[in-house]
């Protein structure tokens, strides 16, 4: 592995991190809260090892192979997840690091789980803080990086296939740098709508700003007790239909930008995507009528929790724990769905579960037909095969971590349900589960061990598993 | 000696090389009528035209007559079926070369049951050769001696050894007494050098040193003396499965680079401890990818030797510190000796040396046999090992004594579990085992090392 370009890259990204931490050093000054020396002093800290790390050691072979790529991806990850956990540990909010990290990796991950019960007392700028993590989070670090540091040489799509959420990642443009400014002029362009919209809607503009953020990376973190419950539906609605944007496929803005409509509404995995948003929304408003007594006020609630759990978000404007079974079953089931790929969301992908469920048909059309030949194909493009053999591997490892997760917490003592959702709502990037960690709880509840095994699956969940599973490789830590 | 060889490809080629200078009359058959006429011409032999399977065609060249039969045809099912036919026809001692590893474990049967007096498996000596120098990366060339007891290394001189301007009788000091430089080249001139001789910078040495003791002088001279750890082999061929078999035994991490899919898939399965990796070797990134400058070793084994030495160039380029390459048919060996590979194998001229070996050990049934021959310093120097068998006019006399030929050297005499670095007060006993390295050729008895 090039080990001297693995390091002059993370230098880069604690530079980013530092440079990033303006935004909420600038929040603690406009509210004068005394909280910002401890994002000021982290700043430093990061700065200073950025600089330590890229100051005059630029390496000569900055070749990075697919290895390297997703080596950088996991370590980045688990470097800013420390780095950003900080401010939360110096300023005495979170006093305990493992919290913090909890905090922080449900941050950066986009998952929006957190393990604090009143999250009003907390100070502004670490609440900016904390929902700027998800921001930044959810087009990606490195992505980020790539955008602005022009790294030449092929090799460095490497990162970008580790950081890109999905089963393929395709170019916009030919180069690196030029694709990951595309991505990310949509992602600010959309989120800066997004507070228009809401400061329209009389919010005010320091929640208009964070709850973006929080929609942009389909994170979730609230800056009230009970989330989104206590806005105008308006502002409810604009964040849901945000959301339900957010977690589409970016390459779909991008057609559009291109004027290819056409093309862009013809992406098999947007049309499914929209499809299950429909069904979902339709089925969990009818189950829940009773409840509400109003069918205009089922529809709304039905549509935001559905938006909100299927881009893993995991904004609630309801407490969907006390809806019939009937709408936690479908909730759960979106869970697993996830957005598109190519989205800010997390979850398993709707291309994927499209691509399975051919390959499932196809394996049933070779019992009818033996001899039968069948392609799999997505948006009128054949699969190849080796996304294909990935993808299965992909599932099975999926399952495989969700399965020894909810053994290991399960050592807390709580009931199946919870551990069952507390697993899928992390590693699914989503926030919230069913009862106990349900959305009026929080994740405060389990043990330090239980809490690290859930921040592995946050950033397992979140890397789409293999750069996390590489860490544990022996080889990968081999020179040879 | 009567000898009877079937197939002339590279290796028979070789041999018929090799054995018609020695003084044998051959009679070589093969398939291939304008093989045999090229060989006709080049060599001083008999040729026939014709299958070497059939037992008409193997009277007519006269098997009945024949006291060794070599099969070296490119089939191994042929060469083990000449060898039947030629047992059952003549009473000559018969030679198969079988490479196919599936045969590998039925060796014994083979000899057992059909006869065969040996079978040899370039392959498999390559691939051993090539594991040995990878275990001692400090040497560019190792033949061992009295059941691997003795070994003779070569290494090429450099500053960092302490050695320039050391003369060799003063060598023994600084190395300890039981070491003895036995040939030495520079410049292309190949020597065996007296204790006048002093040691530059460039000079190719070979010494002799018990095998024990060979880690210990490395260390003193500065040089690695532990095996290397990692190796990326490019050429998943049968050495390469010969050799990464030999080195993953010796917890040694193997890369496979081979660019067959199908191959591939069957190292895979022979071979579960090595990383196989499908590509093409020549592909620059491909090998960047597969961990080249971290290898601590690379061994380029494709059928191409072009392409064998280039990319060992490559990876010295590179960094690499041991380079193993395999040359199958090039006769420029000399060139490569000016380039930066640190060893070269040759399969050819190890199956020529064992066979010509055992040959010559034929040759003196009764007497005081040639138990090993090594050729170093490209074919120019032979290092043999005779076992002393009965009394003759040179043993019991001291060394001094003796009227040697010129340009011959007695390293070594092992005496049981004694290993005697000779000086001119020793003697040579009966059921003395000794190591001559001589520029002479041909030698096929102890008594030969004496001048007329």
């Amino acid at each position: 592995m090039n080990r001297a370009m693995i390091s002059f890259i993370l230098g880069w990204i604690l530079l980013c991190l530092g440079a990033l931490m303006t935004l909420p050093l600038a929040v603690a000054l406009i509210y004068r809260e005394s909280a910002g020396i401890s994002i000021a002093v982290t700043m430093l800290i990061s700065l200073a090892l950025g600089l330590l790390m890229t100051v005059g050691r630029r390496p000569k072979d900055r070749t990075l192979y697919l290895r390297d790529g997703f080596f950088i991806t996991a370590v980045t990850w688990i470097v800013i997840s420390f780095i950003g956990s900080l401010p939360f540990v110096f300023s005495g909010a979170i006093p305990h690091l493992v919290d913090a990290l909890f905090e922080t990796v449900s941050g950066f991950t986009t998952t929006g789980a957190s393990i604090l019960s009143d999250v009003e007392s907390m100070p502004r700028c670490l609440l900016f803080w904390r929902s700027f993590t998800h921001w930044i989070g959810g087009m990606g670090v490195l992505v980020f990086l790539l955008s602005l540091l022009p790294l030449t040489g092929g090799t460095h799509v490497n990162l970008m296939k580790a950081e890109s959420p999905g089963p393929q990642v395709e170019k916009l443009a030919p180069t690196v740098q030029s694709t990951a400014k595309i991505l990310y002029s949509i992602y600010i362009a959309l989120t800066l709508l997004e507070i228009v919209m809401l400061l329209l809607g009389g919010m005010s503009l320091f929640d208009s700003v964070t709850l973006s953020f929080g929609t942009a990376g389909t994170g979730g973190f609230g800056i009230r007790n009970d989330s989104i419950a206590s806005y105008s539906t308006y502002c409810q609605n604009v964040i849901g239909v945000f959301m339900i944007l957010f977690g589409i496929n970016f390459n779909f803005y991008f057609y559009l930008l291109l004027r290819k409509v056409q093309r862009a509404f013809d992406m098999e995995e947007v049309r499914m995507y929209l499809w299950i948003v429909g069904v979902a929304v339709l089925a969990i408003a009818l189950n829940i009528v009773p409840i509400y007594q109003n069918g205009w006020l089922a529809l709304q609630r039905a549509f935001f929790q559905v938006s909100s759990i299927i881009t893993t978000t995991g904004y609630t404007t309801a407490d969907f724990d006390l809806w019939p079974e009937f709408s936690k079953g479908v909730l759960v089931l979106l869970m697993f769905v996830g957005a598109c790929a190519g989205s800010t969301g997390g979850g398993i992908k709707v291309s994927r579960c499209l691509i399975l469920m051919r390959t499932m048909r196809k394996e049933l059309k070779r019992l009818l037909h033996p001899q039968s030949v069948e392609k799999i194909s997505l948006d009128g493009k054949p699969v190849a095969h080796e996304t294909l053999r990935s993808m299965n591997v992909f599932m099975v490892t999926y399952i495989l971590v969700f399965i020894v997760s909810i053994l290991l917490i399960s050592l807390n003592e709580f009931d199946f349900t919870t551990n069952f959702t507390a697993v899928a709502a992390t590693l699914n990037n989503i926030g919230p589960g069913l009862n106990l960690v349900g959305p009026t709880q929080n994740f405060a509840l389990y043990s330090s061990g239980a809490k690290l095994v859930l921040i592995f699956d946050m950033l397992a969940g979140r890397l789409e598993l293999f750069p996390m599973m590489l860490l544990f490789s022996k080889q990968t830590w081999r020179r040879f | 000696m009567e000898i009877l060889l079937v197939g002339c490809g590279k290796v028979g080629t070789a041999l018929v090389a090799q054995l018609s200078q020695e003084g044998h009359s051959i009679t070589v058959i093969d398939s291939n009528a304008d093989k045999v006429e090229r060989i006709k011409e080049e060599f001083d032999v008999m040729g026939m035209a014709g299958n070497g399977c059939s037992a008409t065609t193997l009277v007519e060249a006269g098997v009945e007559r024949a006291e060794v039969f070599i099969a070296v045809t490119g089939s191994d099912e042929l060469n083990l079926l000449c060898c039947m036919f030629a047992k059952r026809t003549g009473r000559c001692c018969t030679i198969a070369r079988v490479r196919n590893p599936m045969y590998s474990r039925e060796v014994d049967f083979m000899k057992q049951q059909l006869g065969i007096s040996v079978i040899i498996n370039p392959e498999l000596m390559a691939a051993k050769e090539i594991s040995r120098l990878l275990r001692f990366p400090a040497a560019s060339k190792i033949d061992s001696f009295a059941d691997d007891r003795v070994r003779l290394i070569k290494f090429p001189v450099t500053e960092t050894q302490g050695l320039v301007g050391f003369k060799l009788r003063d060598l023994g000091s600084k190395l300890g007494h039981d070491v003895l430089v036995c040939a030495v080249e520079r410049d292309g001139d190949v020597s065996i050098p007296s204790g006048e001789f002093q040691v530059q910078n460039g000079d190719l040495l070979t010494i002799l040193v018990p095998s024990g003791r060979a880690g210990a002088l490395f260390g003193k001279l500065h040089m690695p003396n532990h095996s290397v750890r990692s190796a990326l082999v490019v050429g998943g061929g049968t050495i390469g499965y010969y050799l990464t078999r030999e080195l993953v035994e010796n917890k040694i991490r193997v890369r496979i680079v081979d660019s067959d899919y199908r191959r591939c898939e069957q190292l895979s399965v022979l071979l579960p401890e090595a990383t196989i990796l499908h590509g093409d070797g020549t592909d620059r990134r491909f090998l960047m990818e597969a961990g080249l400058p971290l290898a601590e070793s690379f061994v380029s084994l494709t059928n191409i030797d072009e392409e064998n030495i280039l990319l060992a160039l490559y990876a010295k380029r590179q960094g690499v510190p041991k380079i193993v390459s395999k040359i199958n048919r090039l006769e420029f060996d000399d060139l490569l000796e000016g380039m930066d590979v640190d060893s070269v194998v040759y399969p050819k001229y190890l199956i020529c040396d064992y066979i010509v070996q055992y040959i010559r050990a034929l040759q003196n049934q009764a007497g005081n046999n040639v138990k090993t021959l090594y050729r170093i310093l490209d074919n120019r120097v032979e290092a043999l090992e005779f076992t002393v068998d009965e009394a003759s006019e040179l043993t019991g006399v001291s060394l001094l004594e003796l009227n040697t030929k010129p340009n011959l050297l007695i390293c070594c005499i092992i005496r049981g579990d004694q290993i005697i670095i000779p000086r001119g007060y020793d003697r040579i006993h009966v059921g003395d085992t000794v190591i001559v390295v001589t520029l002479e050729r041909g030698m096929h008895d102890i008594l030969d090392i004496l001048a007329d």
